[in-house]
């Protein structure tokens, strides 16, 4: 199984093509992926309770594992308590290993 | 992770400008704690992350001068994250793209630093574990 991280560091209302991200997440993970999708920067407004992420949601419901840059978090103020179900805090330590493992990194 | 890996990463953003820069600096600090080998090819506005002209300077807003300010420099970041990865038994192979540095004015650079063309990214990465590309919009 090929494992992907992908990478996103936009919010979805600061640029459209964010969510098209998301949906190719779905669509390696439709095809027999093992997908991450890692929320850092701006791209981890979404993760925010009562935001409007839809798509995200559907990638959550697909299988896509989704966590968010505890750092960046930190940044705008959203803690634990903030966060959208099925998101999970993580530290960008998480790439560094992904990539080191042979994960295909994609940065967005 | 005891086996030495080998990264490499390219950036095309000049500091000070956009998330993506910290982001990067954070990821290599990582990278270079684990004591992975580190390949980084710098291009376009990225050339201006090594150069050693940068001064400090203090905020008259701020009310500070230029040693209460503690104004970052990106070429400090470059410079310790080298030795970090040396320390831990890693490496960083630093390389900026020459066009990009000449069309910048991009004359002088930290120890370490070398000049290079986007073919270098081209053979990094292919003798890498695994390469990033940081894209800018």
């Amino acid at each position: 199984m090929s494992r992907y991280l992908l990478i996103s560091s936009r919010d979805p209302f600061e640029c459209g093509d964010t969510r098209n991200f998301y949906r190719m997440a779905i669509g390696l993970k439709t095809s027999g992926g093992d997908v991450t999708l890692f929320l850092v920067q701006n791209g981890v407004f979404p993760a925010r309770i009562g935001a409007e992420n839809w798509r995200l949601r559907e990638a959550i419901g697909a299988g896509v594992r989704v966590l968010a840059d505890e750092f960046s978090l930190r940044e705008r103020a959203v803690d634990g308590a903030l966060l959208a179900d099925g998101i999970k805090r993580a530290s960008l330590e998480l790439i560094v290993d992904e990539m080191a493992a042979g994960t295909k990194t994609i940065w967005h | 992770m005891s086996e030495k890996k080998t990264l490499t990463f390219a950036i095309m953003d000049p500091p000070f400008e956009s998330a993506r820069s910290t982001t990067f600096f954070r990821l290599l600090e990582i990278a270079a704690g684990r004591g992975f080998n580190l390949n980084v090819f710098a291009y376009e506005g990225g050339v201006h992350l090594s150069f050693a002209k940068q001064k400090a300077h203090g905020n008259g807003v701020h009310g500070t001068n230029v040693e209460t300010e503690h104004h970052p420099l990106p070429k400090i970041w470059v410079s310790e994250i080298m030795t970090k990865a040396q320390e831990s038994g890693g490496s960083v192979n630093w390389v900026n793209c020459g066009l990009c540095a000449d069309e910048r004015g991009i004359d002088e650079v930290v120890e370490g630093v070398r000049r290079g063309s986007p073919a270098d990214f081209w053979k990094l990465a292919q003798a890498s574990d695994n390469s990033l590309v940081i894209a800018t919009r």
